[in-house]
């Protein structure tokens, strides 16, 4: 499993790389989007890998053994993660789309060189 | 008064009524100035109401802590010194006010300059109150900013705005060496705090470090008190409204210099390095600015450099390091503060009466103002040192200093020479400002008829005046228990005996101040005439301190372009390759240097499923980066199944709530892309030149793609490389061990959120709402690219269809589009507020809570507006997203604040069950309250930008012309 999610993680990291160098505003928002998932789930494997752990603890204070549940530090760096950067998309979106407006291109340095 | 908290209040209120100024209109010049004036008496009664501790001998103080454990608290601290320096701050703080009321134009923004004027005087008390060396360089470098807002107060005047600049640039560089100053200080003295600082002299003196500690911290008292050679900022600051100049540099801005000095005196004085620089540098100063005084054509240029001699006078008796000097130096502050502020009103007033303030165009002016001219001469005769005038008794004592050995050096021969040569430059251009302003025959050619000033303009003069006079006449009924307080604050039981009597019989300082006198009106009857036709100062008139200023400053920016232009680029591609190349190395170098090797922890067993799982989630992602630049719905298509595969490895991964939010945000992402692409270009294949490639791109292309392997390969070695390792102790289990009984939540994750870490959840959605509000602000400028602007295609089409056939009106098409999805989704909306209410409510026992919710919520929006179209919707339902912001805002920090009511810290939670018929036992934390807010925030966030961009669609074709703005009604069909 672990050797599986390295790939993954690596496989989007490449993947959004790639686009994160092109030249076109849609591209590196697409690559934006690839990478944040590959940092996300390397933040989750930060807490390794447990498939089988629940993640709600139960209320008798003798239960709270952390041993026994998934690792809730990551997962809530990842949420507010995720949220963050649904915003952040969105406010390079209307930045990108505002300057394609004003400079009549879609080339991320607003003029078009070569692609 | 006892109650030492009073002396926070001292400090405050000139803040607080700079606040309240700042938001007057900007007419009421009467309503800003009285509260001024209020503020500055109220401050200065707080300090007479503490002088009879002061008199005891007693220091009052008052910390507030504020990061105890760092030896930092807002300390206040008020002795016999500090006493008689902040009521000469705030005494003639208020006179200026009341000179100010009359001396500005109805015209200027008046309010404006009474803020920036409170404010600057409260910095100058809180540089003197501090009881913390580091508090101290914070209410330093306040001066300094307010002083630049007060200098460059008539900002369209270009020199206001130069002078302004250098004084800023002078002083906050001076700051920034006295900061570093003050922190070695505190280090050597093993506190920051003032008291313990005073008190560890002699480890002090014996600390290696104390050399270089003392530079910087005379570098900035240097700079601040406009000693040589910095003093060049001084005369261009005299573009200041005129009770700018007599507030900032008689009593306050530049004697924060000395104040320091004084302040520090006991600590650093009476070493050989002290001594030699001190003494020199005031030495200089005390010529230089005389000699220059004499040949100022200016009035305000002249009293510039007279105040920059006199600092040089002031500092000259702090290096010189015996007490009997300090307390000259004390003595000299306060008297030239006086009759210096007088001064510079007296010429105000001429100024504004006149018209000008050129000597050579003045004269006779004593028979259309008697009264400011018998107050003008006065006060020049005390800076003179006249007798009777208290200029006269700290210039004597000065005298009597000079005449003593103090190090055996050439300094101690010259001394006595120099100095009676200073005092006789003085009583030169003393002589000199009077003569040509007030007699001789009456002025041609003014701009104004010349007139007397209203009583109201010349009160404060008068009391300054007056107080010169007092203080000459009778030292010891006046002055004397002050200035014997603060020297016995400064100097302790180093204290000397003085004597304040107006006679001490015939003395050689006497004679000295004789030969002085004697000596200037001589040299002004022989030289008056020629002094007029003088354009520059001879020999100091050379050194061009701004010329050398504005050198450096364009030498500095002319290497930062040169820097910028060598190694910067404009260009995205390039600084995001590097940028990943730097990363890259960096990540490289430590297993490089110490070898790369995977963890003792055994792989667990592949799941086939999961296998399969990321096979098609890599896939999708490689596909989407290929297809991103010809087919963005494909791409788009692609990216969110591999967001579809991390989502439920989420899942896989017991992260419940991950893959919950992950999945709407999902939704979410996607429609905003999708709404955005009608607004991009169609992209068609690239044509080359000679209809292949060139081999440039080949290489490009190449080096991308290694770059982005090697990008991937790397973080793929460094996740295994974890992964395969124990994890190490975190606080993780500090979380889990105290979500129930510490926060009242089953679900650690939400806890952690909304309760151990609430105050990062509130800055997080404050983020959201600054993004959301920065999208709609663009939104509404939007300009799409011509080509652009037309229909879709899709919509084209049907139209076209509905024109063509009888029994179709024009839109019918659009309107039965997908007729049955629609009512599905119309009918979903209720639906999916259940269950966004749902998750919001478990979301503290249970997978869910307010990030959820929230964008669940604003999902039921969107599939209604999908539906029914912007406008239909828009027609019977108003969502204000704004307002939703606001509330969710409002709602999490008044969660936060109310704890605050109960006596806990900010956003401290409490939480109990609240058994509900039908519904149960329901978790009811405050936390809960804050969740609410999150969701608030977030369905206002979400909507926000959805709404704003989908608007686009619809906004009238007639106000997409680049000329016009927008508006955003919407005229033409169209649907979200």
């Amino acid at each position: 499993m672990e050797m599986l999610l390295s790939l993954a993680i690596g496989v989007l990291t490449a993947s959004g790389l790639w686009l994160l160098f092109r030249p076109r505003t849609f591209q590196v928002i697409l690559g934006l989007s690839l990478l944040s998932y590959a940092v996300n789930l390397f933040i989750m494997a930060a807490g390794r890998l447990r498939s089988d752990a629940p993640p709600i603890i139960g209320k008798d204070p003798a239960s709270a053994d952390p041993a026994l549940y998934a690792d809730p530090l990551p997962q809530a760096l990842v949420l507010t993660a995720i949220v963050i950067s649904f915003a952040t998309t969105a406010l390079l979106l209307v930045v990108l789309l505002a300057s394609r407006g004003l400079t009549g291109t879609d080339h991320v340095d607003g003029e078009d060189g070569e692609s | 008064m006892h109650d030492p908290r009073f002396l926070l209040a001292v400090v405050a209120l000139p803040f607080l009524g700079s606040v309240i100024a700042a938001f007057l209109p900007a007419r009421s010049r009467n309503l800003a100035s009285s509260l001024a004036g209020v503020i500055a008496l109220a401050s200065a009664a707080i300090l007479v109401a503490y002088y009879p501790l002061i008199e005891q001998g007693e220091i009052v103080r008052y910390a507030l802590p504020w990061l105890p454990s760092l030896g930092l608290d807002l300390t206040f601290r008020l002795d016999g010194f500090t006493w008689l320096f902040a009521a000469l701050v705030l005494g003639i703080g208020a006179l200026v006010i009341l000179y100010a009321r009359y001396y500005m134009s109805p015209e200027d923004p008046v309010p404006r300059f009474f803020a920036f004027l409170q404010a600057f005087m409260g910095s100058m008390v809180g540089i003197v109150l501090s009881g913390n060396l580091i508090q101290i360089a914070f209410f330093w470098e306040l001066t300094s900013l307010f002083s630049f807002l007060l200098i460059g107060y008539w900002h369209h005047n270009q020199s206001a705005r130069d002078g302004a600049r250098m004084a800023l640039i002078v002083t906050g560089a001076g700051g920034v060496c006295l900061l570093v100053g003050l922190l070695l200080l505190g280090r050597m003295a093993g506190s920051y705090d003032l008291d313990a600082v005073l008190a560890s002299r002699a480890a002090i003196q014996a600390d290696p470090a104390y050399l270089p500690a003392l530079i910087l911290i005379l570098i900035g008292a240097f700079t601040k008190s406009a000693q040589f050679p910095f003093h060049f900022w001084l005369p261009h600051a005299m573009a200041a409204p005129t009770p700018v100049s007599a507030y900032l540099h008689s009593a306050t801005m530049v004697k924060a210099g000395v104040f320091l000095l004084t302040l520090l005196w006991p600590v650093l004085a009476g070493t050989e390095s002290w001594y030699l620089i001190v003494t020199t540098t005031g030495l200089a100063t005390l010529l230089v600015g005389a000699w220059a005084a004499i040949f100022q054509q200016d009035m305000k240029g002249l009293l510039a450099y007279s105040t920059i001699s006199h600092l040089g006078l002031i500092t000259l008796l702090l290096g010189l390091g015996s007490p009997l000097a300090a307390v000259a130096a004390i003595f000299h502050t306060v008297n030239h503060a006086t009759f210096k502020a007088s001064l510079f009103m007296a010429t105000g007033i001429i100024d504004h009466e006149t018209g000008t303030r050129d000597l050579r165009r003045l004269s006779g002016l004593a028979r259309f103002m008697p009264i400011t001219a018998t107050l003008a001469m006065v006060a020049a005769a005390a800076m003179a040192g006249v007798p009777l005038l208290n200029g006269f008794l700290s210039k004597e004592m000065f005298l009597a200093e000079a005449l003593e050995s103090h190090s055996g050096t050439i300094i101690d021969v010259l001394l006595p020479y120099l100095a009676t040569l200073a005092s006789a430059f003085s009583v030169f251009y003393s002589v000199r400002f009077i003569h040509q302003t007030f007699f001789g025959p009456p002025p041609v050619g003014l701009p104004h008829q010349p007139a007397e000033a209203p009583p109201w303009m010349r009160l404060p003069i008068e009391i300054l005046v007056m107080a010169c006079l007092l203080v000459g006449v009778v030292p010891a009924l006046t002055i004397g228990p002050l200035l014997a307080n603060a020297v016995a604050s400064v100097l302790g039981d180093r204290t000397p005996t003085y004597s304040l009597a107006i006679w001490h019989g015939f003395t050689t300082p006497l004679l000295m101040s004789v030969i002085a006198l004697v000596g200037g009106a001589t040299l002004y009857i022989l030289f008056r005439d020629r002094l007029n036709a003088v354009e520059r100062s001879p020999i100091i008139g050379r050194l061009k301190g701004r010329r050398t200023f504005e050198a450096v400053l364009a030498a500095i920016v002319n290497v930062a372009r040169g820097l910028h232009e060598r190694f910067g680029t404009r260009r995205l591609q390039v600084q995001l390759r590097l940028i990943i190349i730097t990363a890259l190395l960096l990540g490289a170098v430590p297993f490089w240097r110490l070898g790369y090797s995977r963890g003792p922890l055994h792989d667990t067993l592949i799941d086939p499923v999961f296998g399969l799982l990321w096979m098609l989630g890599g896939a999708c992602a490689v596909a989407a980066a290929w297809q991103a630049k010809f087919h963005r719905l494909v791409a788009l298509v692609l990216v969110g199944g591999a967001g579809l595969a991390v989502c439920i490895s989420f899942i896989w991964l017991s992260a419940p709530d991950l893959g919950l939010t992950q999945l709407l945000v999902e939704v979410v992402t996607l429609i905003l892309l999708l709404l955005s692409l009608r607004w991009l270009p169609k992209r068609l294949p690239d044509i080359w030149p000679e209809g292949r490639k060139p081999p440039k791109v080949h290489v490009r292309r190449g080096g991308d793609i290694a770059l982005a392997v090697a990008g991937g390969t790397g973080v793929a070695a460094l996740a295994y490389a974890m992964m395969t390792r124990p994890p190490p102790h975190s606080i993780s289990r500090y979380f889990v061990e105290n979500a129930y009984s510490g926060g009242g939540g089953t679900n650690v994750v939400n806890v952690i959120l909304v309760d151990f870490r609430g105050f990062d959840t509130l800055g997080e959605i404050t983020v959201l709402a600054i993004v959301a509000l920065t999208v709609f602000t663009l939104l509404r400028r939007f300009r799409p690219a011509p080509e652009s602007i037309e229909l879709p295609d899709q919509q084209r089409r049907q139209n076209a269809f509905d024109e063509a056939s009888e029994d179709h009106a024009m839109g019918d098409t659009l309107a039965h589009y997908l007729l049955v999805p629609r009512v599905i989704m119309q009918w979903l909306f209720p639906v999916v507020l259940t269950f966004a209410l749902y998750l919001l409510m478990r979301g503290h026992d249970l997978p869910g809570g307010g990030f959820a919710a929230g964008i669940a919520t604003s999902i039921a929006f969107v599939l209604l507006y999908m539906a029914n179209g912007t406008r239909l919707v828009e027609a019977s339902l108003s969502v204000q997203p704004v307002r939703w912001i606001s509330a969710g805002l409002v709602c999490a920090v008044a969660t936060g604040i109310a704890a605050w009511v109960f006596g806990y810290p900010f956003l401290t939670s409490h939480s109990r069950y609240l058994t509900l018929p039908l519904i149960g036992d329901v978790p009811l934390a405050s936390a809960l309250l804050f969740d609410i807010g999150v969701f608030a925030v977030v369905v206002g966030t979400t909507l926000l930008m959805l709404i704003a961009i989908a608007h686009q669609s619809i906004r009238s074709p007639r106000a997409r012309k680049p000329a016009q703005p927008a508006t955003p009604e919407p005229q033409a069909g169209g649907r979200a």
